[in-house]
């Protein structure tokens, strides 16, 4: 008998049952009663069940793509399959070194441009805009994250690759045209997460820098932006990840040419991009080294995830005071 | 009453030269009229003590002194302050200079995320010190005067967040006093700190006004009475009005023989 149910009976020496309903005497304490006690395990064991599935889905999904994509490291080498420079999968040559340049450039180019971007909505947001201004701003740049990416991909398709291509004398297929869309579909998660952090500073700490005779221009580079750094690195790392995801939208403007081109404004093909192209065709060996690719995109999240933990873990005791 | 007030006023100003002046003073927070009719004179390197009930309005008038209500929109401010005979609200009066003349201290420390050290130098660096000799010398000098630098003279390097809240408070101070100023401001500065850095601090108010005119708001009037050589009363009458200076005297005069007989219900505390 557990020690509990021990102290109640020994305060309750007329109920033998611990668990069911009792009237009592005046000034006894009632004892949970059966129904209610199932219900709560029930309730809890159901989000047990919810959370499981989340947890299997992912579990399911890596195992799944492991397995598949596996024999390419075994039978092609990692070295010929992660450094190789030719993608030419109908004649045996699995090299997808261009794909991952591919992917590092279109997102790196996108980080450039967008973060600034983003940044600096989220400083407009959280520390310029009156109320007002931010509840028409804020909820037009959480739509920028509904828009479908096959939109994104039509307007940089039929808007954007006509100007790349008259600036370049090119056709506008390339990683530019790449850049420009995913900037734009990247702020959405920067600047959010950005403005989260800036605005989780209390206003204690603005109150001081404007004490102090600061400007509102010093307040934020001297004291907010620091302040928020660690949240404003993990909304970057996010984009990060969005970045380079993305599919759809890269796939209908960056001309899917798996090489290395010698400029940014020709075709380019990534990691995602390619898997979408070969995928209906693909077989044997070809099929493999898609699921490969799969493998180092799924690695590539979670060192993303992994790598914003670590940061959180480094806020949180830095708020500790060290 | 209010020609009441003025002949307390002339007769406290006659024993050293007012550092702010303050006349016909009412402030608007939009519709809402927050305080009315304020005329006061506060001592040069004195501390004044404004007291009164929650809500009356004394940390709203002690923004007025450095411009914070500026930062709030939809304010207003009509009447007149003075910093040495200068209008602080005149057009083209710049609130940046003014907030390095009078600094402020706030209820709940306030610390910037940074290492101690950045934290007091702070202000010098926003107004223009770069070398490192004279930042050195200055976080040194602020810190020593703030009765902190022999606790944290070895961890300059940690975060200012890591102090207790005394210390941090005493961090707050340092800082402001990194920049020089003439006047402090102090928000209920004790109110969120353990009793024994209370003591530290109402200490250290007493040493800085060799040089310094501090001015506190304070709910706790025995603090008023230890700290202070000047106490204003302030009192909301009727909800929704705007507040009033009922009292304005020395303060020993305030503790032992009010004038008014508001301000003897509110020190013998019939109210409040």
């Amino acid at each position: 008998m557990t020690r509990s149910a021990e102290d109640s009976q020994a305060s309750m020496p007329d109920s033998a049952d611990p668990v069911s309903m009792t009237s009592g005497e005046q000034g006894s304490l009632r004892l949970v009663s059966r129904a209610t006690h199932i219900k709560e395990l029930a309730l809890k064991n159901l989000f047990l069940l919810c959370a499981f599935v989340a947890v299997m889905g992912v579990v399911l999904i890596f195992a799944f793509v492991g397995l598949r994509g596996w024999p390419i490291f075994a039978e092609v080498g990692p070295i010929a399959f992660l450094g190789g420079a030719d993608w030419s999968p109908t004649v045996g040559q699995y090299g997808i070194w261009p794909l991952i340049y591919g992917s590092l450039v279109v997102m790196s180019g996108a980080l450039v441009i967008g973060t600034p971007l983003a940044v600096g909505t989220a400083i407009f947001l959280s520390e310029i805009a009156t109320p007002r201004v931010r509840g028409i701003v804020r909820p037009a740049v959480e739509l920028l994250a509904g828009i479908p990416s096959v939109i994104y991909g039509f307007f940089g398709l039929l808007i954007l690759r006509p100007i790349v291509a008259r600036l370049s004398d090119g056709l506008g297929f390339g990683a530019v045209t790449g850049w420009l869309i995913l900037a734009i579909m990247i702020v959405p998660t920067i600047a959010t997460l950005s403005e989260d952090a800036l605005r989780s500073i209390p206003d204690g700490i603005r109150e001081a820098s404007y004490a102090m005779g600061a400007t509102t221009w010093q307040t934020i580079y001297r004291v907010l932006v620091p302040a928020a750094k660690i949240g404003i690195i993990d909304a970057i790392i996010l984009g990060m990840g969005r970045a380079i995801g993305e599919t759809m939208a890269v796939l209908m403007v960056v001309g899917n040419a798996p090489h290395i081109p010698d400029s940014v404004t020709e075709p380019i093909a990534t990691l995602t991009t390619q898997i979408v192209m070969d995928m209906p065709y693909a077989a044997g060996m070809h099929r493999t080294a898609l699921f490969g690719m799969a493998i180092i995109l799924f690695g590539v999240s979670m060192g993303l995830v992994a790598l914003v933990r670590l940061l959180s873990k480094l806020q949180s005791s830095m708020d500790a005071g060290r | 009453m209010s020609t009441d007030t003025f002949s307390h006023l002339s007769q406290a100003a006659d024993e050293r030269p007012d550092k702010i002046t303050v006349k016909d003073l009412s402030f608007h927070y939009g519709d809402f009229q927050a305080l009315t009719d304020i005329n006061v004179g506060i001592s040069s390197k004195a501390v004044t003590a404004f007291i009164g009930p929650s809500g009356c309005g004394k940390s709203t008038f002690l923004r007025c002194f450095n411009r914070m209500n500026d930062l709030i929109p939809g304010t207003r401010v009509d009447g007149l302050v003075t910093l040495d005979d200068q209008d602080i609200y005149a057009p083209g009066v710049d609130p940046v200079d003014l907030r390095r003349r009078v600094g402020m201290i706030f209820q709940q420390p306030n610390p910037f995320p940074m290492s101690i050290y950045d934290n007091v130098a702070y202000g010098p660096r926003l107004h223009g010190v770069k070398r490192k000799a004279e930042l050195d010398e200055i976080v040194e000098r602020s810190l020593e005067r703030a009765n902190l630098w022999k606790e944290v003279k070895d961890i300059l390097g940690r975060n200012g967040l890591s102090l207790s809240g005394g210390q941090q408070q005493r961090l707050c101070i340092a800082r402001v006093l990194a920049v020089e100023p003439e006047v402090m401001l102090m928000d209920e500065p004790c109110s969120a700190i353990d009793p024994t850095s209370v003591q530290k601090i109402e200490d250290l108010m007493a040493e800085l006004t060799d040089r310094i005119t501090i001015i506190i708001v304070t709910h706790n009037m025995q603090q008023a009475a230890r700290v202070s050589e000047y106490t204003a009363f302030f009192l909301q009458e009727v909800a929704g009005e705007p507040a009033v200076l009922v009292e304005f005297d020395r303060t020993t005069n305030i503790f032992t023989s009010p004038k008014d007989r508001r301000t003897e219900d509110y020190i013998t505390g019939r109210f409040g």
